[in-house]
């Protein structure tokens, strides 16, 4: 279910656009915000807010890379693997980070702390190789990098 | 005034951007004081046209002809839209970002120009999601433009009126295709429309719309407040203003610089990025971002700008290049090129949508020594069939771009992993 203050905001969204469903991204970003996700209850409830079919509101949802259909870790890694980072040493950064978290792209570590996905290029091509953790932009990285910054997330 | 680098003169990085009353303090909103108080919107126009502003985020089209394209006067639909694109997803480029964060109100202040030259109520930004800090600058910068009456209802008693509204897409390449982006806006899946008819007549929600790039509505102010034949000096070339250059790869200072437009890549890469790191030499040049035409150590004089990268072979694209030295695979950059092509279709055309993962496939394969030599004849063929004028709109074009001339210029390469069934340079 949607809180009282969830509807709020997406018709707040709602009212920046001609038509409601333009609000979808938005008001999908925002319950997944809350949650972490976006599962196939938020995804009714979001549709019904919006007046749209769950189905033509999924099309959408699942259109984007990251828009969550699927359960996340408490952090999302988005490791860059576009060109600038891949010159720069995408592959063994990523064998790194697989090692040290016990998981490949697209898994979640056993205690949930973290999921690891590939993104294209976060536009940091100038501090490659980079990746996100959560909403924050972590460049120039290297394993010693890595690991110190995993720790901090890590107590 | 001696002002040579407009667009990145209150930038500083490591600093935030410049408050509203900072901006003002510096020279800012005196252009859109001018334009509202002084100027009808045709004149807002033909200013921008004079000043040779070519669009900055790839295609090169000249801005004053664009908004030229929207219906203007009594019979004109009432609403109209600007969208700003902010999407900046195209592979290895990153100068947006600059303007974006670094200062916000020049974005702000060329969309309430821009705005009114086409006399839209409405303007998006459509910004990339994972550019969050530019989001949090933006949103704080919306904020103190509508407190202070530069956005809303009747800006600065001009009878004006303009709401803009930020929009955080969810991360998607081909969003950054003109048509794509109205429809993602819409709230639909981002599958670009046909054209005609153009976006200026007929865009978001069937009415008029302009959709700028960040870098090109960042130029607007500079123009009106100095005017078009100061603009067009600030160039080496006929196309007017400054450029935000990139580079990145393993060179010695990877950045973005404000730049002359025509500088040359020499320029670039020997001046700005200082050159290869030591012990490495260059051997490839990717000019403009992923989707476009690869370049050779033969080209270092050739003139980044549209027509100079164009005679050469490729395009200026976002101005942003990628430096690839001689311990790097071409074979393997291009694959990687094409798996993100592949991935990012959004598979609305057939050609796209299966030609590329097959691409993806046969690249992958090669570089992992297990290609043949009939792969060259496929990929080859592929450039052609999914080449300009065999696809909805310019992704799988784009795409090709690369592949072509990494056949072209380092066919010995592919030649070399099919043999050895290796990759030579790991």
């Amino acid at each position: 279910m949607l809180s009282a203050e969830e509807k709020q905001e997406i018709a707040a969204i709602a009212a920046h656009y001609e038509l409601k469903r333009a609000a979808g991204i938005d008001a999908l970003r925002m319950v997944q915000r809350h949650r972490g996700w976006v599962s196939d209850e938020t995804l009714r409830d979001v549709a019904e807010v919006l007046e749209m079919s769950p189905t033509d509101l999924d099309s959408v949802a699942t259109f984007y890379n990251l828009i969550f259909r699927r359960p996340v870790g408490r952090h999302v890694i988005l490791i860059c693997d576009s060109v600038s980072c891949w010159v720069m040493g995408y592959d063994n950064l990523l064998d790194h980070l697989q090692r040290r978290l016990g998981i490949g792209l697209g898994q979640t570590t056993s205690d949930g702390r973290f999921t690891l996905l590939p993104h294209v290029c976060l536009g940091a091509c100038d501090q490659a190789p980079a990746m996100m953790i959560d909403d924050q932009l972590y460049g120039c990285l290297d394993a010693e990098k890595i690991d110190a910054l995993l720790k901090n997330f890590e107590t | 005034m001696q002002l040579q680098r407009p667009l990145t003169q209150n930038i500083h990085p490591g600093r935030p951007p410049l408050s509203l009353s900072a901006y003002e303090a510096a020279g800012g909103y005196q252009a859109l004081r001018k334009v509202l108080g002084t100027m009808t919107p045709q004149q807002v126009t033909a200013a921008v046209l004079e000043a040779n502003l070519r669009g900055r985020g790839g295609a090169g089209f000249p801005t004053g002809r664009k908004w030229s394209f929207v219906p203007m006067g009594p019979d004109a639909p009432r609403t109209k839209y600007l969208v700003i694109n902010a999407d900046e997803m195209e592979p290895a480029t990153f100068k947006d970002r600059l303007l974006l964060e670094g200062d916000p109100h020049q974005l702000i202040e060329g969309i309430i120009i821009g705005a009114y030259a086409i006399q839209a109520p409405m303007a998006y930004i459509f910004l990339r999601t994972t550019y969050t800090e530019a989001f949090r600058r933006i949103a704080a910068a919306i904020a103190e433009a509508r407190v202070n009456g530069y956005l809303g209802s009747n800006i600065l008693g001009s009878g004006f009126s303009l709401e803009l509204t930020l929009h955080a897409s969810a991360g998607r390449y081909i969003c950054g295709e003109e048509t794509a982006l109205l429809n993602a806006l819409e709230g639909k899946r981002a599958n670009p429309r046909a054209k005609p008819p153009f976006p200026p007549v007929i865009g978001l929600w069937g009415k008029p719309t302009v959709a700028n790039n960040v870098e090109t509505i960042c130029n607007v102010p500079h123009i009106l407040n100095h005017g078009a034949a100061w603009f067009r000096g600030l160039s080496r070339v006929t196309d007017g203003g400054t450029k935000i250059y990139g580079v990145s790869g393993k060179v010695k200072r990877p950045g973005a610089w404000e730049l002359p437009l025509g500088v040359t890549i020499r320029e670039l890469l020997e001046e700005q990025a200082g050159g290869l790191r030591d012990g490495l030499r260059l051997r490839a040049i990717l000019p403009g971002g992923a989707s476009t035409d690869l370049l050779t150590p033969d080209h270092l004089d050739v003139v980044m700008d549209f027509n100079g990268v164009a005679a050469a072979g490729s395009r200026l694209g976002t101005g942003t290049m990628v430096v690839v030295d001689d311990r790097t695979c071409i074979v393997g950059l291009t694959a990687n090129l094409m798996r993100f092509f592949a991935q990012e279709s959004c598979g609305w055309c057939t050609p796209c949508r299966e030609g590329l993962p097959w691409l993806a496939k046969i690249l992958t394969a090669i570089e992992q020594g297990r290609g043949e030599p009939e792969d060259i004849a496929v990929l080859k063929e592929h450039t052609r069939l999914l080449g300009p004028g065999r696809t909805f709109c310019a992704l799988a074009p784009g795409a090709m771009e690369p592949l072509q001339s990494a056949l072209k210029y380092f066919e010995e390469d592919f030649m070399r992993h099919i043999r050895e069934r290796r990759c030579p340079w790991r």
